[in-house]
């Protein structure tokens, strides 16, 4: 990210947001919490003779700040939990954060109502991890494909509908005589494809892909990889892509964003962190990928778990399992900061050169 | 002779449709505390092959010919008495997702001594001692406190931990591993299959590890299996397939991987995708989606449409591949000539 941009990350005015035109989404103070204690008669509690509220949250996401330039692809990654997932429903609207805010296009979208919502929705378009369970199994794939076409361009006629329907479905590798069949007729790979036909329908600018391709076959990950790589420069779109694959990121992603415990540790170029890595979450995350060429795994070996996002460690998230850790990391939380190449860290040991 | 031998092991399913045949062909030998990778992507018939060998295949699959031996005994025309004592005791089973494979009402201890009991008379205190020596092995915290923790209790690495001191508690001489770290995170999967690969070099286990992921093969094992549609197609020390794959489809699947191509430019794709077992085209399984069919003049190598191939010795590999068997022979020819 540019110098400007960060000032502006600091004080937006709509002023300034219009003028970023490098900028598509902005992400800013993103935070979720989910409520695990129920409903307000669930949260009461005897505690000492008296009636006390208790309430329990998982903090899910705790202050992610995120810019996704035009024609990117910036490849969110890390371990399950880490709430990679929950950003990109939170950016697509399906749920609403608990702080924070969301800027399309310079237009703040996180607060607005699904009416208003419907103009992006249009522009942003979502492909889902299972295409077992995102294409709807009553219809078949024409009624699927239809449907967003419908409900975005009420105006347009059946011949319209029908001719875009098929240009789309060539577009993904589907044949369009294939149009009356069910989803579950399909393979694994073809039904992503449909999804990913589905996403394209209405032309839109960006694109969130929250796993697209880890319940598929590796001879059918390249496939729909290939697929969504020249859709991207056919069409000339943004991607969010989530993942927990970094040899996938490697390959696809333009910046990628390593998450950890609902925060973001560090931001880079895809060329940048694969060759030089700095955080230390960062680094163990790259040495477990398993490679063709070595014999051996040299991996860093993480010491314990992922801790639970009910109860969040103090300072770093990370230092419980941090070779690097010491005093300041347990107590003190570290923000992101600008190296000399661009990359942004989260980490003490980083800053202060011990690393 | 080796640990274990498997020859022309075949298994077929009965359904209402016909019989199909989700295994054939299968021989591989497993020497004492060696590793062996089966790969392929689902449907290919890796888990089937590895549950065949404990003859675990439910109804209506059945081995419909070929033979299992380990130690010179036929396990799969062993009575079901007879096949307790190998299951679990020499030979033993890792599953991919471990909240399946543990009983969610039996604290970790309970299922552990269950398992020791089963096989061999010792008293409870004996068994303990066994279980938490196991626990400590593949490096679990506080291990006393985990016997009496059920299995919600632990996070998905710890029951798998969990899982692979099961595996070793009764000193095994075979350990197959069915996707083992499939289910969990990649930091947490580096560290599960490090510990494995530590446990079977320390006692000299064999270990069978079925998985679609390549890098892992080529990290832990030292002799692979590759399966397209039930047989294997290719075979032999895990280094020299991955580094010099003959076979169309194992290249192709190499090729795929995302570490081989350039970033940003178009992966190598395999076109098409795994036939059904059910309708599996002429020939070899492969040709609708080989680059290699075609000949010099451009047409396609009719023996690859009609007739199933066989395997030829290609170095220290063995290949089913009309196209290798046809290069070789014309080496062969040119070698004689010259």
């Amino acid at each position: 990210m540019t110098a400007p941009a960060e000032a502006m990350a600091a004080h937006p005015t709509p002023t300034q947001n219009e003028k970023s035109d490098d900028s598509l989404l902005q992400i800013r103070g993103l935070k979720k919490r989910f409520s695990l204690s129920g409903d307000f008669l669930e949260q009461l509690r005897f505690k000492g003779g008296k009636l006390v509220r208790h309430q329990e949250y998982v903090h899910a996401i705790n202050g992610v700040d995120l810019d996704i330039k035009r024609g990117e692809a910036l490849c969110v990654v890390g371990e399950s939990g880490c709430g990679k997932s929950t950003v990109a429903r939170m950016v697509m609207g399906l749920i609403t954060p608990s702080e924070g805010e969301v800027r399309y296009a310079g237009e703040r979208i996180d607060n607005l109502s699904s009416r208003q919502l419907l103009p992006y929705r249009k522009r942003m378009q979502m492909i889902f991890q299972n295409p077992y369970a995102s294409l709807n199994p009553r219809m078949t794939i024409q009624q699927t494909l239809e449907e967003p076409l419908r409900l975005h361009h009420p105006d347009w006629h059946r011949e319209k509908i029908d001719a875009k329907v098929e240009d789309v479905m060539q577009s993904v590798g589907i044949d369009p005589d294939w149009g009356k069949r069910f989803g579950h007729e399909f393979s694994g790979g073809q039904r992503q494809r449909i999804a990913i036909a589905r996403a394209l329908a209405v032309d839109p600018e960006f694109i969130v892909a929250d796993e697209p391709i880890s319940a598929l076959d590796v001879s059918i990950q390249a496939q729909v990889l290939n697929l969504l790589m020249e859709a991207q420069q056919e069409r000339n779109l943004t991607y969010l892509f989530i993942t927990h694959d970094l040899a996938v990121v490697e390959h696809f992603g333009t910046r990628v964003a390593v998450m950890y415990l609902g925060t973001v540790c560090e931001i880079a170029t895809t060329s940048t962190l694969f060759a030089k890595p700095r955080h230390p979450y960062t680094q163990a995350l790259l040495s477990a990928i398993p490679r063709l060429e070595d014999d051996r795994p040299q991996h860093i070996r993480l010491s314990g778990e992922v801790p639970t996002p009910v109860n969040l460690p103090s300072g770093c998230v990370f230092h419980g399992r941090c070779p690097h850790a010491n005093a300041r990391c347990k107590q003190e939380i570290p923000v992101l900061q600008t190296q000399d190449d661009g990359t942004r860290v989260a980490c003490h040991a980083v800053e202060e050169g011990r690393l | 002779m080796a640990l274990l031998e498997v020859t022309n092991l075949d298994v077929r399913f009965g359904l209402r449709q016909g019989e199909v045949r989700a295994l054939r062909d299968v021989n591989f030998t497993l020497e004492r505390g060696e590793r062996l990778g089966i790969v392929g992507e689902s449907g290919a018939g890796k888990s089937v092959a590895a549950f065949s060998l404990l003859n675990l295949i439910a109804k209506p699959g059945f081995i419909a010919g070929g033979s299992i031996s380990f130690e010179g005994k036929t396990l799969n025309t062993m009575s079901e008495r007879g096949l307790r004592k190998v299951r679990g005791n020499r030979i033993s089973m890792i599953f991919q997702d471990p909240m399946m494979t543990l009983n969610p009402v039996l604290s970790i201890g309970e299922q552990m001594v269950e398992c020791l009991k089963a096989h061999r008379r010792i008293s409870s205190k004996e068994a303990s001692a066994i279980c938490l020596d196991k626990l400590r092995q593949v490096q679990i915290p506080s291990p006393e406190t985990r016997l009496d923790q059920y299995p919600h209790e632990l996070s998905g690495g710890m029951r798998q931990r969990v899982i692979i001191a099961i595996a070793l508690l009764l000193d095994p001489d075979i350990i197959i591993a069915d996707e083992p770290t499939t289910a969990l995170d990649v930091t947490i999967q580096a560290e599960i299959m490090a510990l494995l690969l530590e446990l079977c070099e320390q006692h000299n286990v064999g270990l069978i590890l079925i998985t679609h992921d390549l890098g892992v093969v080529s990290q832990v094992t030292q002799r692979m299996l590759v399966m397209y549609a039930g047989r294997v197609i290719e075979q032999g020390p895990t280094r020299e397939i991955i580094n010099d794959p003959q076979h169309p489809y194992t290249q192709g699947l190499i090729n795929a991987l995302p570490q081989m191509a350039t970033p940003g430019e178009r992966l190598n794709q395999i076109r098409g995708s795994m036939p059904s077992l059910s309708n599996l085209p002429s020939g070899c399984a492969f040709h609708p989606r080989c680059n290699f069919i075609n000949r010099a003049d451009g047409k396609p190598r009719p023996a690859c449409i009609e007739q199933v191939p066989g395997f030829v010795e290609s170095g220290n590999c063995r290949v089913a591949c009309h196209m290798v068997a046809e290069m070789l022979e014309d080496r062969r020819l040119k070698e004689e000539t010259s």
